[in-house]
Order: C-alpha cells, then sequence, then structure tokens
C-alpha cells in the first residue's frame, strides 16, 4: 500500500470513520457490516465499493487494518469524485472532497457512516413497515440502525441511493447499542421515519429472507409500532428489537418473528431508552427472554441445565462455535447451568448474533449477571442492564455488586491436600460456605466406640473412687477439659513431669475410658491415662512431653488430691512406699498400666486429681517431692479402685506416680498414673500396696465402678509385659472394659474423654498431614534434581546408549 | 513463559495445541508427542498407588538441550504438556505449578460448556486467550 497522505480534515474524518467502524477497538475492522454500510452509504455502485476494497487491499488481507480502511475511504472519495479508481489515485488526486457517506452522513459528516444497515435480516422486517422506500428494497432504517454491521453482502442490493427508509419501526433487535451509536451521532436521522435519507436503509431491506414476510409482519405491526417508535426514535436511539429466534415465539407486540425464517428480522422494534449501551436489553426483550426461560423452567429462581440449553439455543440455528462462544460470555459463574440472567444474557447475545453483531470478546457490562449476594442461591443477579430491566420480575433484587469480576473465574481456591480438586475450587460459584464440619465428633457409644474403654467392676472401691470422682469432677470437671488434661498429663510425663496428669487422664478416662484408647494408639503411654487420651489422637510425638496437669484444685480428698497428676510416673515407688496406701507398686512403671483416668470413674475426682496433679503433688500427704505422687493421691483412689483389682491400690496413688514412675511409658505413664490415681482414689482404702502394677496398666480407665477397676487389674496384669505395646494394652483393656458393664456415668464420661481425643487425634493428624505433604513436596524437588543431575550425567558421558 | 502448550485426550490424540510462533513448530509438536511416553511411564509408575495419592502435576518430564518439558495430567487422563524455553531460568517449579493449574481451571471451563463435544478440539476463545497469555511473547 503506496503511503497515503491526508489532509487534516481528511485524517480526522477518517479516524472518526475508523473508531466508528471499529467496534470492538481491536484496531482492525473486519469486512462488517459496518464497514460495508458505510460504504454502501456513500452510494457507490456495488462493483465500485468491491474495487476499492480490493484496491486497499482488505480482500486482501481479509480485514481492514486502519491504513487499509483509510485508503478505502480515501478511494471513495477518489469515486464519488468520479475519478477512476486506481491506487496512484489516492494520492495524486488533490483537493478531493472528503467521501460523502450518505444518510447518516447527511446530517453529520463527520459522523459515522450511517449505513446502519443492520442485518439484512432486519431489513427485511423493516421494509414492510417503512411505508415510503419499500420500493427501493427495504429500506429499513430501523434495522439497520441497530445492526450490527455484519456485512451482509445481501444487503448490497440495495441502492444505497434510496432514501433511507428508517423504518418507523424501531430498529431490529440487536442491542441498540449500534444504533444508538449511530443514531446520536446522526440524531436520529435514520430514525426520523423515513424521513431522511437514510438510503442505505433500503439495500438491507431486501437482504432479508425474511423480508416479505418482515414486511408482513411489519405491516402488520406496523401501526402501533411505529408510532412508539417515532417516538421513540426521535428521541432515542431506537431500541433493538429482539429477534425472536425460536419457532413460535412471536410476541404480540413485538413483532417477534420466529427465527425459523432464518433471516427473519429479530425486530422487536423497540424503543430503547437511550442508553448509549449497544448491549442493553430493553424491558420488552427481557420480557420475552423471561416468558422464554419459563418455558423451560418454570421456575424463575432457578437453572436451567446445560443440556437444555443447549437444545433451545440450537434450534436458533447459529453455528456451534457461536453458540459455544455465547456460552462461555453468558455462564458467568461457569456452573454449567444458567440462570435467568445468564440466560437473558444468552439470549441477548444469540440475538445479536443473529442480527449480525459480532459477539464481543467478553460479555459487555450491561449483560453481566449481577451477584445476588443474598437473594438467589448465591447465584449472579441481574444484568448490570437495570436500566433496561427495571421491570423485569425476574430481575434479581439489585443487590449486586456491579460485574462480578469476582465471580468470574476466580474460584477460590479450595485448599485441599490433593491437588486434583484444588485448582476447580477456585470458583466460588456459591455464596453458601463450605460446609463447616463439626470436629468435635461425639464419641460414639463408649461402650462401642472406643476401643479401650475399660469397663470397670463396680468394686466397691471402685464405687468409692467413682463417687470420689464424681464429686471432683462436680468442682473442676470438664469433660473437654480432660482430655486437655490428660494430653498434658502425656507431655509433662514425657517430659518426666509428674504432674498428677493422671488427674486429668483420670477424668478423661473416667468420662469415657479415653484412656484405653489412648493406650492402643500411643504404645508409649501405656502408663498414663492421659497418654492414653493422647496416644489415640496418635500424637506419640506430643506425648513426649505430657504438660503437667494443671494444679489440681483442693483435692477433694487427700488421696485423690494427691493422687492427681502423678502422671508421670516417675514418682518413683518410694512415695508409695512412703506413703501408705500409696505404695501402690509405682515401680512398676512399665507394667502399670498408667492408671488410666477411667472414664468410668468418676470423673469428678479423676479431673480434679489432673487439675491438682501439680498441686497434688505439693501436697501431697505423703511426700511433696512426690509431686506426682501426691496427685497422684488423689487418683490413687483411684488407683485404689484400680489397685483394689489390680492389687494396687496402693498404686493408685502410686499409680499415679507410677504413670510418672514408669518413664518408660512416658506417655502412658501419666495416663496411667492418673489410672492409678483414679483408681487409688477408689481403693484408697484398699491401699493394695501392690506395685503400682495397675499404675503401670492404668490403661485402663480407671472405671468407676470397681469392676472395672478389676478388669483393669487384669488388664494391667495383662498388659504388664507389654508395657510398650501400648496399643496391645489399650487394645486389651479396652476390650476388658468393653466387656464390662459400662456404666451410666462413665460412658457419659467416655463419651466426653473420647470426643476430646478424637479431637486430639484430628489435631495430630491434621499436622501431620501437612508435614507428610511438606516432605512429600522436598521429595519431589529432589527428584526432579535427580533426573536434572541424571541427564546432566547421561550428556556428560559418551554416547552409551544415545 | 511457555514456548507450547498442548492438551492431549486419554486416548493420546491433542485437543489442543499451540506454540509460539516460529520457524519450526512442528519440532515442538514432536517434542510434545515423545512426551507422551514420558508421561504414561510416569502414571504407571504410580502403579498401585490409588489414582487419588498420585499427584497431577508429574513435573519435568524431560530437558533437552534448549526447552523443558513439564508434564501434568488430570484425573481423567487427559494431559497438559508444556515445553518452556531452557533459557528462562528465573521460571520455578511453582510457577510451572500454577501454570497448569490455570490450564486445568480453564479445561474445565471448556468442558462445562455444553456446546462442547468431548473429544473435539478445543476452539474455546477464553481458553485460547488464557494460553495466549501464558505463551511467550514472541512478537
Amino acid at each position: 500500500m503506496e503511503g497515503l497522505t491526508l489532509s487534516d480534515a481528511e485524517q480526522k474524518y477518517y479516524s472518526d470513520l475508523f473508531s466508528y467502524c471499529d467496534i470492538e477497538s481491536t484496531k482492525k475492522v473486519a469486512a462488517n457490516g459496518r464497514v460495508l454500510e458505510l460504504f454502501r452509504a456513500a452510494q457507490l455502485p456495488s462493483d465500485v465499493v468491491l474495487q476499492i476494497m480490493e484496491l486497499c487491499g482488505a480482500t486482501r488481507l481479509g480485514y481492514f487494518g486502519r491504513s487499509q480502511f483509510y485508503i478505502a475511504l480515501k478511494l471513495v472519495a477518489v469515486a464519488q469524485s468520479g475519478f477512476p479508481l486506481r491506487v496512484e489515485s489516492i494520492n495524486t488526486v488533490k483537493d478531493l472532497p472528503l467521501p460523502r457517506f450518505v444518510a447518516s452522513k447527511n446530517e453529520q459528516e463527520s459522523r459515522h457512516a450511517a449505513s446502519y444497515s443492520s442485518d439484512s435480516e432486519n431489513q427485511g422486517s423493516y421494509s414492510g413497515v417503512i411505508p415510503p422506500p419499500p420500493g427501493r428494497g427495504q429500506v429499513k432504517k430501523g434495522s439497520v440502525s441497530h445492526d450490527t454491521v455484519q456485512s451482509r453482502t445481501s444487503t448490497d442490493q440495495q441502492e444505497p441511493a434510496s432514501p433511507v427508509v428508517s423504518p418507523q419501526q424501531s430498529p431490529p433487535t440487536s442491542p441498540h447499542t449500534w444504533r444508538k451509536h449511530n443514531r446520536h451521532p446522526s440524531g436520529g436521522n435514520g430514525e426520523r421515519p423515513l424521513a431522511g435519507p437514510g438510503p442505505f436503509w433500503s439495500p438491507f431491506g431486501d437482504a432479508q429472507s425474511g423480508s416479505a414476510a418482515g414486511d408482513a409482519m411489519w405491516s402488520g405491526h406496523s401501526p402501533p409500532p411505529p408510532q412508539e417508535n417515532w417516538v421513540s426514535f426521535a428521541d432515542t436511539p431506537p431500541t433493538s428489537t429482539l429477534l425472536t429466534m425460536h419457532p413460535a415465539s412471536v410476541q404480540d407486540q413485538t413483532t417477534v418473528r420466529t427465527v425459523a425464517s432464518a433471516t427473519t428480522a429479530n425486530e422487536i422494534r423497540r424503543q430503547s431508552s437511550s442508553y448509549d449501551d449497544p448491549w442493553k436489553i430493553t424491558d420488552e426483550q427481557r420480557q420475552y427472554y423471561v416468558n422464554q426461560f419459563k418455558t423451560i423452567q418454570p421456575d424463575l429462581n432457578g437453572f436451567i441445565p446445560g443440556s437444555a440449553a443447549k437444545e433451545f439455543f440450537t434450534k436458533s440455528k447459529l453455528p456451534i462455535l457461536e453458540l459455544s462462544h455465547i456460552w462461555e460470555l453468558s455462564d458467568f459463574d461457569k456452573d454449567g447451568a444458567l440462570t435467568l440472567d445468564e440466560f437473558c444474557a444468552a439470549f441477548h447475545l444469540v440475538v445479536a448474533r443473529k442480527n449480525g453483531y459480532d459477539l464481543p470478546e467478553k460479555l459487555p457490562e450491561s449483560l453481566m449477571p449481577k451477584l445476588i449476594d443474598l437473594e438467589d442461591s448465591a447465584d449472579v443477579g441481574d444484568q448490570t442492564g437495570e436500566v433496561g430491566y427495571s421491570g423485569s420480575p425476574a430481575e434479581a433484587p439489585p443487590s449486586k455488586s456491579p460485574s462480578m469480576p469476582s465471580l468470574n473465574q476466580t474460584w477460590p481456591e479450595m485448599n485441599q491436600s490433593s491437588e486434583q480438586w484444588e485448582t476447580f475450587s477456585e470458583r466460588s460459584s456459591s455464596s453458601q460456605t463450605l460446609t463447616q464440619f463439626d470436629s468435635n465428633i461425639a464419641p460414639a457409644d463408649p461402650d462401642t466406640a472406643i476401643v479401650h474403654p475399660v469397663p470397670i467392676r463396680m468394686t466397691p472401691s471402685k464405687i468409692h473412687m467413682q463417687e470420689m470422682e464424681l464429686k471432683r469432677t462436680g468442682s473442676d470437671h470438664t469433660n473437654p477439659t480432660s482430655p486437655l488434661l490428660v494430653k498434658t498429663s502425656d507431655l509433662s510425663e514425657e517430659n518426666k513431669i509428674n504432674s498428677s496428669v493422671k488427674f486429668a487422664s483420670g477424668n478423661t478416662v473416667a468420662d469415657g475410658y479415653s484412656s484405653s484408647d489412648s493406650f492402643t494408639s500411643d504404645p508409649e503411654q501405656i502408663g498414663n491415662n492421659v497418654t492414653r487420651q493422647r496416644s489415640h489422637s496418635g500424637t506419640s510425638p506430643d506425648n513426649t512431653a505430657p504438660p503437667p496437669p494443671p494444679p489440681r484444685p483442693q483435692p477433694s480428698h487427700s488421696r485423690s488430691s494427691s493422687l492427681d497428676m502423678n502422671r508421670t510416673f516417675t514418682v518413683t515407688t518410694d512415695l508409695y512406699i512412703h506413703t501408705g496406701q500409696q505404695q501402690a507398686g509405682v515401680v512398676a512403671h512399665p507394667p502399670a498400666v498408667p492408671p488410666r483416668p477411667q472414664p468410668s470413674q468418676a470423673p469428678g475426682p479423676t479431673v480434679h486429681r489432673p487439675v491438682d496433679a501439680d498441686g497434688m503433688i505439693t501436697h501431697t500427704s505423703t511426700s511433696p517431692q512426690q509431686i506426682p505422687e501426691q496427685p497422684n493421691f488423689a487418683d490413687f483412689s483411684q488407683f485404689e479402685v484400680f489397685a483394689a483389682s489390680n492389687v494396687n491400690e496402693e498404686q493408685d496413688d502410686e499409680a499415679e506416680k507410677h504413670p510418672e514412675v514408669l518413664p518408660v511409658e512416658k506417655a502412658s505413664d501419666p495416663a496411667s498414673s492418673l489410672r492409678v490415681a483414679k483408681t487409688d482414689s477408689k481403693i484408697e482404702e484398699k491401699t493394695a500396696a501392690s506395685a503400682p502394677a495397675n499404675v503401670g496398666k492404668g490403661t485402663t480407665p480407671l472405671a468407676p465402678p470397681p469392676k472395672p477397676v478389676r478388669r483393669r487389674l487384669k488388664s494391667e496384669d495383662e498388659l504388664r509385659p507389654e508395657v510398650d505395646e501400648h496399643t496391645q494394652k489399650t487394645g486389651v483393656l479396652a476390650g476388658v472394659l468393653a466387656s464390662q458393664p459400662s456404666i451410666p456415668r462413665s460412658v457419659g464420661k467416655d463419651k466426653k474423654a473420647i470426643q476430646a481425643s478424637i479431637r486430639r487425634n484430628k489435631e495430630t493428624n491434621t499436622v501431620l498431614a501437612r508435614l507428610n505433604s511438606e516432605l512429600q513436596q522436598q521429595l519431589k524437588d529432589v527428584l526432579e534434581e535427580r533426573i536434572s543431575l541424571e541427564v546432566q550425567l547421561e550428556q556428560l558421558r559418551p554416547f552409551s546408549h544415545l | 513463559m511457555a514456548v507450547c502448550v498442548a492438551v492431549i485426550a486419554k486416548e493420546n490424540y491433542p485437543l489442543y495445541i499451540r506454540s509460539v510462533p516460529t520457524e519450526n513448530e512442528l519440532k515442538f509438536h514432536y517434542m510434545v508427542h515423545t512426551s507422551l511416553d514420558v508421561v504414561d511411564e510416569k502414571i504407571s509408575a504410580m502403579g498401585k498407588a490409588l489414582v487419588d495419592q498420585r499427584e497431577l502435576y508429574l513435573g519435568l518430564l524431560y530437558p533437552t538441550e534448549d526447552y523443558k518439558v513439564y508434564g501434568y495430567v488430570t484425573n481423567s487422563k487427559v494431559k497438559f504438556v508444556m515445553v518452556v524455553d531452557s533459557s528462562n531460568t528465573a521460571l520455578r517449579d511453582n510457577e510451572i505449578r500454577s501454570m497448569f493449574r490455570k490450564l486445568h481451571n480453564s479445561y474445565t471451563d471448556v468442558m462445562c460448556n455444553p456446546f462442547y463435544n468431548p473429544g473435539d478440539r478445543i476452539q474455546s476463545r477464553a481458553f485460547d486467550s488464557m494460553v495466549t497469555s501464558m505463551m511467550i511473547q514472541v512478537c
């Protein structure tokens, strides 16, 4: 293309025209309707137009770039001036007047082309109505105005010269936008019913296949619509007519023609409000869309599934690719279904497309569904085209956030360990929040769920202990806390803290025999009631140092208080020995199942124990140092029960201590100690100075009832050898416990304890899972490095196997 | 930034392949094709592990002197392959992952379109634009 020199006026004019034609601001104008209309408006013979196009290179390129466009315009001017069309004439012809484009141009030369020729489709319809020019072919101003610039060659047929018969009717379909754009500049001249020059309209008239029909229809409808159209036209840009694409969708008011007639003008003449937005949907259109929506989905707040929508829109006979694109644009939340707003947007786009408008690359603002925060089921709200839609019932209440940019492709990423869905989660279609699962799952019936719940044999001592527990629980008991306490106790144990964790655990145990559970899970913590609890959660790492159970408040009873918390069986048996009762075979740490805070056991007392543990420790009746032990005493009562059954009555106290004493079973110790404590408390009387075997065994929660204790004893005995096998112990204990009749009281506590332990377990799980994922990530990275290194190595190595 | 992006269907035929316009785009196609073997090998290596445990991002499939090829496979055995310029050292693994994630998201958008027949070539403009954003801007 040779250089083109333009004068200033020309430059300005051409650039205006180019912007006008450059609908999508892509800086290149496809051979679309606007350009063609423009050329037609130039009132040049079509062959001349074609020639011009060829000369400027548009045909070669397939579109009008800016330079091509300018050249074309220049050539138009040349042609209009009567000069032969030659490439060189571009620059040689001097003083060319600006190219004239009729119709719209007339009024405003500077304005963009008048060729609003809408689609040929539209034309047909319009022509009928417009009285004057029919001869010309159908001058459809209306249609033209609205329509997309799609170049419909068919429109070329019309002589541009024919006076523009701007259809009085509102321009057919398609987004008013175009029309508006065009109209405005031209002051709606096009619209001027038949007034004016609009020669171009005529060309468009014909193309429509449905033109005839359109005419008929138009004429039929002409009386009322034109008037309104006129009015509107005069005032405002004609509204886009709705293109009814679907058969039998003719509306009375609006001259909607079924799409069946391929080119049928979709004209629903309608006056659009004077929005400049070409994509606004008018009220009538909206109403129509809503009606169509209802035919598919009666519930206006519901969805149209993708398949139904597909069928529906396929009827419009648009190519699948375009329908696919329309879907992409209109399904805002990407959920595969259309809400009312999305449907209207899609429909509108189909209409527009039918009318020849090009599909935008992204959804126009006015078509964007608004987010309805709460009105809908989190669906996109109405389109922003409120203006158009004020009346629409379907319109979602205005909440809306202007355009859901957030929705669009911003699905929040779900954080899931599995990468599979993490991407998808980015979409947040629904405002509904993800259900939150309660982490605190109610523990199953202690009898059934927890493996360990050691049924506490209701021996007299146990009963006593339970009572004590209960008492204790009363004061500070908190099942929920018990697990914590237990946990802490576990930790403390691990840390060799002789906190009377046991008590805590005892409590928990009492609550739900969690201790037994914990034991099973945590091999280490057999001895510790507390740990037991924790062991369930498998937080063995955590169990390393069960925090010393919180100092127990006043021990309800001397023994129990002292027993409390000595989770850590570190307290040696000495204590026990010293303390009469507490002779509990603390020694036998390992074996002695840490006095598991028996759920059945009065949680109270045990609870106290743990709480008191530290305190208790101090104030053990016997030896203050035996801090762990002291608390154990409190628990010892439980232990007593335990002991009684396990012959570790003393161990109760000691048991608690045992847990401490049993460093081996660190984790278990506290638990066991607690348990022991519990038992001790119960068994206080018994003071079975037996070694804290019980303690060791403390796994079994000291059930309030003596029976369980007995069992515990047994279990402890059994477990003794398995000191380290917490799991086994717990398992056994659990079995034992389970076998025992559960005591209602303990059941309740068990539940809580179980819940607590479950919670803890969950926490540990998450931590571990996180750890795991991180490690895996590292592993992957390392593997990748390895691969690259290997590759390098191979490259360096002389080609051996390449 | 990728030099070439390809989406391969389960049956190992391409649903979408796009490269930076260079003089010899065929070589990218060939690289993608050969990478399929590596992808299959990686998937099968998981072997008995459940599909769920298998990670979607396969990582570096194999490097050549000029390019590196990364792979990603979905649970429906749709594979995404990306060829990256080796000289682009700034490109980190995380970025590659995020690119694949975007690809996956766009791919599901395409799938959700009722007008898309699975198995067809992907002609979605949105997908195209997303891929364009990921490709090296040569021109």
